[in-house]
């Protein structure tokens, strides 16, 4: 049944997953992670899903490709190292049209990087970091109520298109403790007749495979993501706006950041300062038609974006606004998290400009 | 059928009726005749799922008429690994070569190994990487030229070959391992035996089971058909050798 | 006397590599160097027929599965140690 309870934000996944009707688990041990997969761990001997602590992520990928293939709700989660050497099982799972749900717990980068939370894999989840023609569903969330619900919604988006989903979470929403609803555990039967699950004399043999090696047949499957692609970007944006009715200045924010930021909208309109919050909550398809027709009203002045990295989804911002508002940019990387005053102080001295 | 005649041997009807792409005498397509003619003989079609490699038998769901996997390079294992694990009940092999297999999927086939992972391993070791074009694989034999070792395999550099039937078998939870050829009539039925002796153990649910192909690539090699039995006999078996190098079942006999 | 056998090889499927023949005991198969299939192979045929002894290792070793083998029906043995197969 559905409870209220005081979780960590990469437990309350795990237990999350759970209750979604996930069947299999395979993952690799990074921080700030690690704890997902321990706490599936325990909680195995109550349940019946499999669960692998593989030799790699990359082994991981692969598994997931094998049992999301063979019909099962199946996850991963990594942080940002692990999540690059996870690429090419993403692209192959987006062109074998596998679902699965994938979830990234983004740390300082690049290289090893730090074990802090950061935003600097954005571009990567986005715009695609493994090679070829295809995208991720993206869910930003902001908090480990979302956490949770998003990893409902990710294994549904996943079974309805036939595609990976990811969150794109950061290692302080992993780490923290809050109050989340959990919802009650659904119960999951798969009706997937494409999976390979042995050819029955009622059907042809099915084949997964992400290999056309005639040219046309490679486009007649790209034509097919794309549309597919199309149907997401139609019925699946999400967002947030908070005041941003009357507001001057919008600020772009995700995740963790998007905390920040409506603390400084709070303190802003204290002072007197119009400042609104919009947050994406689904990072691809990215809400630009939205933002771009906020760009339009004659009041917004300017947008920034505040984000844990050089200035990435900053880019998409850019993108919507299409130059008819300037778009600013703060961010702080490394791991370190913008405090609110440094916002603040940021927004403002734009303002004077 | 003549009057007076019984049919002794046809192709099976679980191999799809279209034209192998693989080079003539090939060993490839002698084994995907076998493992078919083995799912056809114990009525396995409908619980028998498969996962092809990249290399020549990439295109190996276009032959063999049982639901199949297309695996990144090297993967294969792993995605074995997850099919088998979610259907515990199926009949799953993995279909690798030797890049595959004993270079970029190193990690994956020896943990799936280590893990006992109850599906079949096919490994065709050719010692050749032929759908690239001919260049030196982890098996190609000391001195053996290749496009990558034109003066021939210099073990100072890259190494011995790898013994992956031998390496597999030192695993705990590997229940059969064998290396098996198809040089001549007796060593084929005997590589079909081990396959479906690989399939039986799996339904038993005994472990792992590993049948190594020594196989041929005539193309790369430079050699026919025929000429290229001849360097599996003359150069391959006495580094590569046919045997079976472990059993389970024939373990506990001797305990 | 040996039992008698036969073969049918597909000429398309075919590829000419040889290796049934080689492994014929009794020689029967053999290339067929003055025709091609529509692949330009030359293709194995069943040469001499009548040496035939329907033991399938042509079909055995034939990695296209091109080959199909009969056998003569074997008469119900008089004696158990007769027409032993």
């Amino acid at each position: 049944m559905a409870e209220l309870k005081l979780m960590k934000g990469n437990e309350a996944l795990a237990e999350a997953a759970i209750r979604a009707g996930m069947q299999a688990y395979f993952g690799y041990p990074i921080t700030p992670q690690s704890e997902v997969i321990e706490y599936l761990a325990r909680q195995e001997p109550k349940h019946n899903y499999v669960l692998i602590q593989a030799e790699s992520e990359l082994a991981a990928v692969n598994m997931l490709y094998g049992s999301g293939g063979a019909g099962a709700r199946v996850m991963t989660t990594t942080s940002s190292p692990g999540f690059t050497l996870m690429q090419e099982g993403i692209s192959y799972m987006a062109c074998a049209e596998i679902p699965c749900v994938l979830v990234n717990v983004n740390r300082g980068g690049p290289g090893l990087g730090t074990i802090q939370p950061g935003q600097g894999d954005y571009l990567q989840a986005v715009k695609g970091g493994g090679h070829g023609d295809y995208h991720l569903i993206v869910l930003g969330p902001n908090s480990v109520q979302e956490m949770v619900d998003h990893i409902f919604l990710a294994f549904e988006l996943a079974d309805k298109y036939l595609t990976p989903v990811m969150l794109l979470s950061d290692g302080a929403t992993g780490q923290m403790m809050e109050k989340v609803m959990m919802p009650q555990p659904i119960e999951y039967k798969p009706d997937k007749p494409w999976a390979t699950t042995g050819k029955t004399p009622d059907r042809e043999r099915n084949i997964l495979t992400s290999l056309f090696i005639q040219p046309e047949d490679m486009e007649k499957r790209n034509l097919k993501l794309q549309a597919k692609y199309k149907e997401i970007l139609a019925n699946e944006i999400r967002y947030e706006e908070y005041k941003t009715e009357d507001a001057e200045y919008i600020i772009v924010a995700y995740g963790l950041c998007s905390r920040i930021v409506k603390n400084v909208v709070l303190q802003g309109r204290k002072d007197g300062l119009k400042l609104g919050l919009f947050r994406p909550i689904s990072l691809w398809p990215y809400p630009w038609d939205r933002l771009g027709a906020i760009a339009s009203e004659d009041r917004v002045k300017f947008f920034m974006s505040v984000e844990m990295n050089a200035g990435q989804m900053v880019e998409d911002v850019k993108l919507a606004v299409c130059g008819k508002k300037p778009v600013h940019f703060f961010g702080r990387m490394g791991g370190i998290v913008p405090t609110p005053e440094e916002t603040y102080e940021a927004i403002k001295e734009k303002i004077k400009e | 059928m003549k009057e007076g005649y019984e049919l002794i041997y046809k192709r099976p009807g679980t191999l799809i009726d279209r034209r192998m792409s693989y080079c003539p005498g090939c060993f490839h397509s002698t084994i995907h005749k076998f493992m078919m003619e083995i799912v056809e003989e114990m009525d396995i079609q409908d619980k028998t799922v498969g996962v092809c490699p990249v290399g020549c038998s990439v295109f190996a769901y276009h032959y063999l008429d049982v639901d199949m996997q297309e695996a990144a390079h090297g993967r294969a294992a792993a995605v074995a690994t997850g099919i088998k694990r979610i259907l515990p009940d199926r009949v799953v092999f993995s279909y690798q070569g030797d890049g595959d297999l004993a270079a970029i999927g190193t990690a994956e086939t020896l943990h799936a190994c280590n893990r006992g992972e109850n599906f079949t391993f096919i490994f065709i070791n050719n010692g050749i990487y032929g759908m690239t074009g001919g260049q030196m694989a982890p098996t190609t034999l000391q001195g053996q030229k290749t496009s990558t070792s034109p003066y021939g395999r210099d073990v100072e550099t890259a190494g011995m070959p790898l013994k992956m039937a031998e390496i597999v078998s030192t695993f705990e939870k590997v229940a059969y391992v064998e290396r098996v050829s198809c040089n001549t009539p007796a060593n084929a039925r005997k590589a079909k035996r081990a396959i479906r002796k690989a399939f039986e153990y799996q339904m038993e649910g005994l472990g792992t089971t590993f049948i190594e192909v020594a196989s041929n690539c005539p193309s790369n090699w430079k050699l026919t058909p025929e000429e290229s039995l001849k360097w599996l006999e003359e150069q391959v078996f006495p580094y590569y050798p046919l045997d079976v190098f472990k059993d389970v079942k024939k373990l506990k006999k001797e305990e | 006397m040996a039992q008698k056998g036969y073969v049918e090889i597909a000429i398309e499927v075919c590829k000419g590599c040889n290796l049934c023949v080689i492994n014929c005991p009794t020689d029967c198969l053999a290339i067929n160097t003055s025709d091609t299939n529509s692949y330009g192979l030359h293709y194995a045929y069943l040469a001499e027929p009548e040496e035939c002894i329907g033991c399938a290792n042509c079909a055995v070793m034939c990695p296209d599965a091109a080959i199909t083998v009969y056998r003569e029906k074997k008469q119900k043995a008089a004696h158990p140690k007769e027409g032993r197969q």
